[in-house]
């Protein structure tokens, strides 16, 4: 994968992340670029098109567009099931398993939520996927992962192994 | 405002609030100025911050980024945070560093080192931080730095399972900056061996990592295949609750499974092992069958899962193209989802029969399906879908079909979206070409192709037609009838107005017998649209007319009065008004042999490939629509064998646009035809713009520049800029260059050569750093390129740069400043000795090392007085007695002996012209300074 971009119906970008090394100039223009093409799509439409020289799959949950730029040999349907899983992973780390994934009067919650724990959404984008890579399929390990993080927030440590 | 978690920081949460409050855009910046203003004075007071409130301004820092703007300071403190004893501290000082990386600072020694103490942590956590902050970086220094450490980590026992993970992950992540990053030999095994390892997290990582391994080096990687094959057996013979948290949906592993199956891609099926092609076989036929049952749930994850591991399946029956029944079930599994109902699957369908269709085995299996994707191709919602139903249908076209096929897309042409036209033309007229057994329904495709979309009709399309005209002798009457009838219609493009005006004036005596298009008449008709026409077209009608002349003399006075009209003859275009006169003499001095001799019918052209189809591929580099059948694969152990294709596509795209660049004064530099006479005055003025085009708008290379100075950019066009610095002490010098990538992609297979014969290796001896072999986008690299002067030499090295881009392969020689003058050494000097030594060196053989030069620009004595200075000897002031006088003198450093040289430069002002002098004891030394200075001024 390229790159995975999170952006609102608005055209508002929520999160970003970079796979490959761009400037930031050029990083702006795909986004703009990417977030204009897809908002103009329509519902019904395929969720994957090929767009200058990568393929795109794209899924709207909600409020929100989860994008991601893949490579040519990439499987376009497993991409939609990671950013699936991505998706179940912020609605079970930010509390109730509604929101993103049910009616539309619930959504704005899990966009805010991403909004103003953008740092939380980064750190289970890094469980997931590292180097655009899946690392952990397993829903159960990656919110293992997150909790033990989470765990270790506050608490100052001596170089003490903790279980996983 | 939502519940902020865990160790939330209350004046983040304020701030991102009062940032969504902001009416405008303007009240946005505002507030973030304040808020920049702020954490600048806080990071800069006199107070020191405890870690929770840097925690928190580094946090709004990053915040602000991400909304866009600019951040130029708070790396230090971020950097701070990461050796922080708090983890959320340290995770966020990660954070920072890994969005706003910030290569070039003196802060990544102090990264790497705190990387370095979290990787060799004993808590897992900590090391997998460091991990993902590597693999979000990913660049050479973390490479370099951590090269040898992550392989270990990788492979040791007592790595736990979720450091395995991310180990692997991030050494694919540096694997694709820096290559070599992964030791072969023993590791090898030990790394196809995760394959083996009893967590599933681990395989399916490690599955990604030795793929893009594999694919450097396929054959130290091949016992991958069994070990493949046999863990991707275990998954799709398991049931879905066998695998537990792996199962995602009711569908066992299917990361892992469309891993497995994409790395056995990497190589052809499995021939001197039958138990593993069986076994390998057999998980794909089970896959297959799995497709046939029932759902085991209605959601669509559940069907996304599956399909995925199924498409991946078929990927590899089509890969592998060996077994006809598989090849046969994919297909027909296929055609199941051409008519489903969710446009994702309809989409994918197309693409996988797409590359079926190009199998030997399964081609014909494919073209059972014609009907349902012509439909697709008309009635699709999607715009995306009709496209790939277009890209099916020419790659399932064949001698068969071909009629079918061009004729229907030739009707949805009529209606097609406008972002797809250009291809479908370009595709209309291959296949047209090739599959023609009658040329006369070539011509009336291509002459549909421009009646319907004529705007999208590229010049390649219109050339071949011509050409393949022009090498059929069967079909050039029925085309010049074609062409005169298609030209009666009242509105008819510019292009069919070339095609005709070409093809009338090559043929258009066969069919002037008939009355209705006699002579007369084919000449009104084309006149009657002359003057809509743009110059170009009408450029190409004059050279009919004088075809014309020759080929119906009755028409002589006719048409020279349209040569003779104002505005021919006096038109503002000058190719036109060459044309006109140069036309015009010709009729009326040449005699008819003469006449005949020149404007003969056009030689035929040389058999090559169709250009359009250059133009198809170079549309589209990375996804080459083919409409070539594959033979069928052998067994036999190979990989990436589609790595050489870009290269022969470009090479066929560069010599077929230089030939039919003639093709737009038609009666032109073939080389075998005898009209040599008009070459020169036909010089063809409109294909300029183009060939400047092509080059790029802003191409920089002006090596003499170079001759007296050592620093500036040498080389830039639009995909590349080369600056260089370099400094020259006695007979050695170092220049460095500086390889700039102007492009959003990056360059590969990049290659600076170095172009200096043996011969003269002795007299300059150049050693010329390698450099990495991809340029990536937006980045700079250095070359080192050390010389070292030995003998008096001329001219000096060039470099030839190649690389591709884009998939086309480009090349770039430029000379590098490396003229002997380099070697100089300034040297003082009094008027009495300098004189003396003047005279003496004035012996017989002067002429050769004086030269007398017009100014190439107006003359400045300041400017000359610079350029000298910077070409290395001493300017000698006030010894002239003409004070506008130059005289220099230096000493060229080589490795055994220095030669001394000395120089006068005696501008004439009133002329513009200089007289340019050089004396020293060597001539081929004397001469190559002067030709060096010659044109400087």
């Amino acid at each position: 994968m390229q790159f995975m971009l999170l952006f609102s119906r608005q055209g508002k970008l929520r999160l970003q992340k970079w796979y490959v090394a761009h400037p930031d100039k050029l990083k702006k223009k795909i986004t703009r670029e990417l977030i204009t093409t897809i908002l103009a799509r329509k519902p019904k439409m395929s969720s994957f098109l090929e767009w200058k020289d990568v393929k795109v799959v794209y899924k709207r949950y909600a409020s929100l567009y989860f994008c991601c730029a893949i490579e040519q040999n990439d499987n376009e349907l497993l991409t939609l099931e990671i950013i699936h899983r991505y998706v179940e992973l912020l609605d079970k780390y930010f509390g109730s398993s509604i929101r993103l994934l049910a009616q539309k009067h619930c959504i704005l919650v899990c966009e805010l939520d991403i909004i103003f724990n953008f740092e939380k959404a980064y750190f289970i984008l890094d469980e997931l996927l590292v180097g655009g890579e899946i690392q952990e399929t397993s829903k159960k390990n990656v919110l293992k992962a997150i909790a033990a993080q989470d765990l270790l927030q506050e608490v100052s440590y001596g170089d003490v192994p903790i279980e996983l | 405002m939502p519940a902020v978690r865990g160790d939330g920081m209350r004046g983040l949460a304020v701030f991102i609030s009062d940032i969504r409050n902001c009416k405008s855009k303007e009240a946005e910046i505002k507030r973030i100025n304040k808020e920049l203003a702020n954490i600048r004075s806080k990071f800069k007071g006199d107070k020191t911050l405890d870690g929770y409130q840097k925690k928190k301004y580094v946090c709004k820092l990053l915040f602000i980024f991400l909304l866009g703007h600019d951040i130029d300071f708070g790396h230090m403190e971020a950097v701070n945070l990461l050796s922080s004893n708090k983890y959320s501290e340290k995770q966020i000082g990660y954070l920072f560093i890994s969005v706003l990386v910030n290569t070039n600072s003196d802060l990544i020694k102090l990264i790497i080192q705190s990387i370095k103490n979290d990787l060799a942590s004993r808590n897992p956590i900590h090391v997998n931080l460091a991990l993902q902050c590597i693999a979000n970086i990913g660049s050479k220094e973390m490479a370099e730095a951590f090269g040898n450490e992550i392989p270990k980590l990788l492979v040791s026992g007592d790595t736990m399972d979720v450091v395995k993970q991310s180990a692997a992950l991030c050494l694919l992540r540096l694997l694709r900056t820096a290559p070599d990053v992964v030791p072969g030999g023993e590791w090898t095994s030990r790394i196809v061996h995760l394959l083996n390892d009893q967590h599933l997290g681990v395989v399916t990582a490690a599955a990604s990592l030795i793929d893009a391994l594999v694919k450097r080096n396929p054959d130290e990687y091949k016992g991958c295949v069994s070990l493949a094959v046999s863990r991707l057996s275990r998954i799709v013979t398991s049931s879905y609750t066998d695998l537990q948290d792996y199962t995602y949906y009711f569908v066992p592993a299917p990361w892992l499974s469309v891993k497995l199956l994409r790395l056995l891609q990497n190589y052809t099926p499995p021939a001197e092992d039958p138990g593993v092609r069986g076994r390998l076989n057999e998980c794909l036929e089970t896959i297959l069958n799995k497709a046939q049952e029932p759902p085991k749930s209605k959601k669509v994850q559940h069907s996304n899962a599956k399909n995925a591991v199924l498409f991946e399946a078929i990927s590899l029956i089509i890969h592998n193209d060996s077994e006809l029944p598989l090849s046969v079930r994919a297909c027909n599994q296929l055609g199941q989802f051409l008519s489903n109902r969710e446009t994702n699957l309809r989409y994918l369908a197309l693409e996988s029969m797409c590359h079926l269709a190009t199998s030997e085995l399964s081609h014909e299996a494919v073209k059972k399906h014609q009907e349902v994707v012509i439909l697709s191709m008309k009635m699709e919602k999607d715009v995306s879908v009709r496209q790939q139903a277009v890209d099916l249908l020419y790659a399932m076209c064949d001698k068969s079909n071909a009629e079918e096929i061009v004729q229907e897309m030739l009707n949805y042409l009529e209606t097609a979206d406008y972002s797809i036209r250009e291809e479908m033309v370009l595709k209309v007229a291959i296949l047209a070409e090739k599959y023609a057994t009658d040329y006369t329904w070539y011509v009336d495709v291509i002459l549909n192709l421009i009646r319907i979309a004529g705007d999208y009709v590229s010049e390649e399309v219109w050339y071949r037609v011509i050409q393949i005209v022009i090498n059929r002798d069967d079909v050039q009457g029925y085309a010049a009838k074609t062409v005169f009838e298609a030209l009666q219609a009242p509105a008819c493009h510019e292009n069919m107005v070339k095609v005709g005006g070409y093809i009338l004036g090559e043929f258009g005596n066969l069919i002037a017998g008939d009355q209705r298009s006699s002579p007369a008449v084919q000449f009104q008709l084309l006149h009657s649209k002359y003057h809509l026409c743009s110059p170009m077209t009408r450029a190409l009608l004059l050279s009919t007319y004088i075809k014309f002349v020759n080929l119906f003399p009755e028409m002589r006075s006719q048409i020279q009065d349209v040569f003779r009209q104002h505005s021919n003859l006096r038109s503002a275009d000058a190719e036109l008004q060459q044309r006109a006169s140069e036309y015009l003499q010709l009729s009326i001095i040449a005699s008819s042999d003469v006449l005949a001799t020149v404007l003969e019918e056009m030689p035929a052209f040389p058999e090559r490939e169709s250009s359009i189809l250059a133009v198809l591929k170079r549309k589209k580099p990375g996804r080459v629509p083919e409409n070539e059948i594959r033979e069928s694969k052998s067994p036999a152990p190979n990989a990436n064998h589609h790595a050489e294709a870009p290269a022969s596509i470009t090479g066929a795209v560069n010599n077929t646009s230089a030939d039919l660049l003639s093709l737009s004064t038609p009666p032109s530099s073939q080389p075998t035809s005898n009209t040599g006479v008009l070459l020169d005055v036909l010089g063809d003025i409109y294909n300029m713009p183009n060939k400047v085009a092509t080059n790029g708008a802003q191409n920089t290379y002006n090596p003499k520049k170079f001759v007296c100075k050592n620093n500036g950019v040498l080389f830039e066009n639009d995909l590349i800029q080369i600056g260089v610095k370099s400094e020259f002490r006695q007979n050695l010098g170092r220049v460095g260059l500086f390889y700039g990538n102007k492009t959003q992609y990056a360059l590969h297979s990049f290659q600076p050569q170095l172009s200096w014969s043996e011969e003269n290796q002795q007299k300059l001896a150049v050693q010329v750093k390698p450099v990495d072999p991809v340029l990536e986008a937006g980045a700079q690299i250095q070359q080192m390129i050390n010389a070292e002067c030995i003998d008096d030499y001329s001219d000096a090295p060039s470099t030839i740069i190649s690389f591709i881009y884009n998939n086309v392969p480009q090349k770039i020689t430029m000379k590098l400043p490396l003229t002997i003058n380099k070697f100089f050494e300034p040297t003082e000097m009094n008027g009495e000795s300098f004189f003396a030594r003047w005279k003496n060196l004035g012996g017989a053989n002067q002429q050769r090392s004086q030269k007398i030069f017009k100014a190439q620009q107006p003359m400045d004595l300041a400017q000359v007085r610079t350029k000298l200075q910077g070409f290395g000897m001493q300017l000698l002031d006030g010894i002239d007695p003409n004070p506008d006088n130059f005289v220099c003198a230096g000493i060229v450093h080589m490795r055994a002996q220095q030669v001394g040289c000395l120089l006068r430069l005696e501008p004439n002002k009133q002329a513009q012209m200089f007289r340019l002098t050089v004396r020293s004891s060597k001539e081929s030394m004397s001469v190559e300074i002067c030709d060096l200075l010659v044109d400087q001024f």
